[in-house]
């Protein structure tokens, strides 16, 4: 120091870098010792080798924080990014670099104001993920067979627990002992849990049905191994239902978030895992007198009702009873409903024989009748018209036959000689003749005796005209 | 109902078929052959029940482990 003040300048000792900076780590670490220092965790690298490298920050400055792998085990809090802690250490210099650093080997957050805030991160973060979701939780059994406890061996929580499930109904329990607090705490508790569920069923250590994870009440920061991710993760991934059990009924943990059921206290939970069998025992009791009532009264409902039918059920006198009054009133009226057709019948014949009454039929005929006379007057007239056309045809004719037949010849004094019945018109053939008869006018005289048919003078035949011609 | 035999029920299974067998009893509208097949069905069933809570035993263990956590046996335990 005395040299500096006493003259600066040319005279100023040179120091050789390693010097120098050999002699600042002394001043640093003896100047400060070991220190506590409380600040924001900034970025954090973990380096292959396994060291932990950090930042501590406020709103000006950073301190670089170093962890190395044998330190970490003892760090109460692993130091995450945004977590306001404060940690414990030396301050040192890193010569080879021209930096100065805190070898840090405890870490405590700071405040439970910080801890709950990175709870709450952790919260959100495993929500996003959906390990809280009310589909993930599994059934816890009615009555396990076997409970498996993830606790510490010692103390009150195991013996509560223990008691309870013998008051209740005693079963086969397989405790786990874990480190309930401290660094030990989430990495045991997490490993019990896979632990249990790696096991087979009906092995050498059986399988248990049901998980408790208890632990008694304590400060946050000896909970704070149940708010540990890797404890979450492992009772989200359990296949075994698992009950949590961690603190006070106000204490909530990580874990209680993922567990398929969180009880209050550890003594809660072993309510939870097992019924009371006393009470089992009584309702079964109560069931078989209710089946036995049940089977009672279903037979007594059965003849009641048997009773009842049979009591309703009509006499055969009672059923024969109606139909027999209606054969009588079918019997009576019967008579009746025949002479009622007769008359019905009879009615429609008069209607229909009332149309061919005699009247009409000598209606129908006097107007025939007098069609027919008028028809026959008229016919008469034209029946003379027609008798007097043909008589004068007639007197025509007679008058012409008169004129051209020979009788007229007659009279004008020409004679016709006949043989029998032959004209005779050649003299050889009148010679032949046995006997002749000659016609005149007035009459016919034989050849001979020429008498005999003189009277039938004037009387014509008129076959015999052919001969003429 | 269920075709697993009652034997083989868990406690909760039998319980609830016990249950039935009896609300279905009770209402009374089973035709009278199956309420006799009902009837032998809730005893069984009841005897399996009573059966499996007669099965009370406690017996507690502790899991003894290696160094590296994993299980090698049992112990009893005995906590205070």
């Amino acid at each position: 120091m005395d040299l500096f003040e006493d003259k600066p300048g040319d005279n100023a000792p040179e120091f050789s870098v390693s010097e120098i900076s050999g002699a600042v780590k002394k001043v640093i670490e003896g100047e400060f010792g070991r220190i506590r220092v409380r600040g924001e965790v900034g970025r954090v690298f973990q380096a292959r080798s396994g060291h932990l490298y950090y930042d501590i920050k406020d709103d000006k400055n950073v301190l670089a924080c170093t962890t190395w792998k044998g330190q970490i085990g003892t760090l109460s809090v692993r130091p995450e990014e945004g977590l306001e802690v404060v940690v414990t250490g030396r301050l040192t210099t890193f010569g080879a670099q021209s930096k100065y650093n805190m070898n840090v080997d405890e870490m405590a957050v700071a405040g439970e104001g910080a801890l709950m805030a990175m709870l709450e991160k952790r919260k959100k973060k495993l929500e996003a993920e959906g390990l809280f979701a009310t589909e993930r939780k599994k059934p816890i059994p009615y009555l396990p067979e076997i409970i498996g406890v993830i606790t510490s061996p010692q103390g009150a929580v195991i013996r509560d627990i223990l008691h309870r499930l013998r008051d209740r109904f005693p079963r086969k329990v397989l405790v786990w002992p874990v480190a309930v607090q401290g660094d030990r705490c989430a990495p045991e508790v997490a490993n019990a849990i896979r632990g249990f569920n790696a096991l087979t069923p009906g092995g050498a250590l059986p399988r248990p049905d049901l998980l408790i994870v208890a632990r008694g009440g304590g400060s946050i920061e000896d909970l704070w191994g149940f708010n540990e991710e890797e404890v979450a993760r492992a009772a989200a991934d359990s296949d075994i239902p698992l009950i949590s059990a961690v603190g006070h009924e106000t204490d909530t943990t990580l874990i209680d978030f993922v567990s398929d059921q969180r009880a209050p206290t550890p003594t809660a939970a072993a309510e939870l895992a097992v019924p009371v069998r006393l009470e089992l025992l009584a309702w079964v009791e109560a069931q078989e007198a209710r089946i036995s009532r049940a089977g009672q009264q279903m037979i007594e409902r059965r003849r009641d009702r048997l009773r009842d039918l049979s009591r309703v059920l009509p006499k055969p006198d009672a059923l024969l009873f109606e139909p027999r009054q209606r054969l009588d009133r079918m019997d009576d009226a019967l008579p009746q409903a025949l002479i009622r057709l007769t008359e019905r019948k009879s009615a429609s014949l008069a209607q229909l024989t009332g149309a061919v009454r005699p009247a009409m039929l000598r209606t129908k005929v006097t107007a025939a009748r007098e069609r027919l006379e008028t028809r026959a007057a008229r016919l008469e007239p034209l029946i003379r018209q027609v008798h007097d056309r043909k008589s004068d045809q007639l007197q025509q004719l007679e008058r012409l036959r008169t004129t051209l037949g020979y009788q007229a010849t007659l009279q004008r004094g020409y004679a016709v000689v006949r043989s029998g019945d032959q004209i005779v018109t050649d003299a050889s053939d009148a010679k032949k003749a046995a006997e002749l008869e000659i016609e005149f006018r007035d009459g016919r005289v034989p050849v001979g005796s020429g008498k005999k048919s003189s009277t039938k003078a004037g009387r014509s035949d008129p076959s015999d005209q052919g001969s003429l011609f | 109902m269920s075709d697993t035999p009652v034997s083989e029920m868990s406690f909760e299974d039998a319980m609830r078929a016990l249950e039935d067998v009896v609300n279905r009893l009770e209402a009374g509208d089973v035709p009278l052959e199956d309420s006799i097949k009902l009837y032998e069905r809730g005893a069984e069933l009841k005897a399996h029940c009573q059966k499996k809570l007669a099965e009370a035993e406690e017996k507690v263990a502790q899991i003894t482990l290696d160094k590296d956590g994993q299980p090698t046996g049992t112990a009893p335990v005995h906590p205070q």
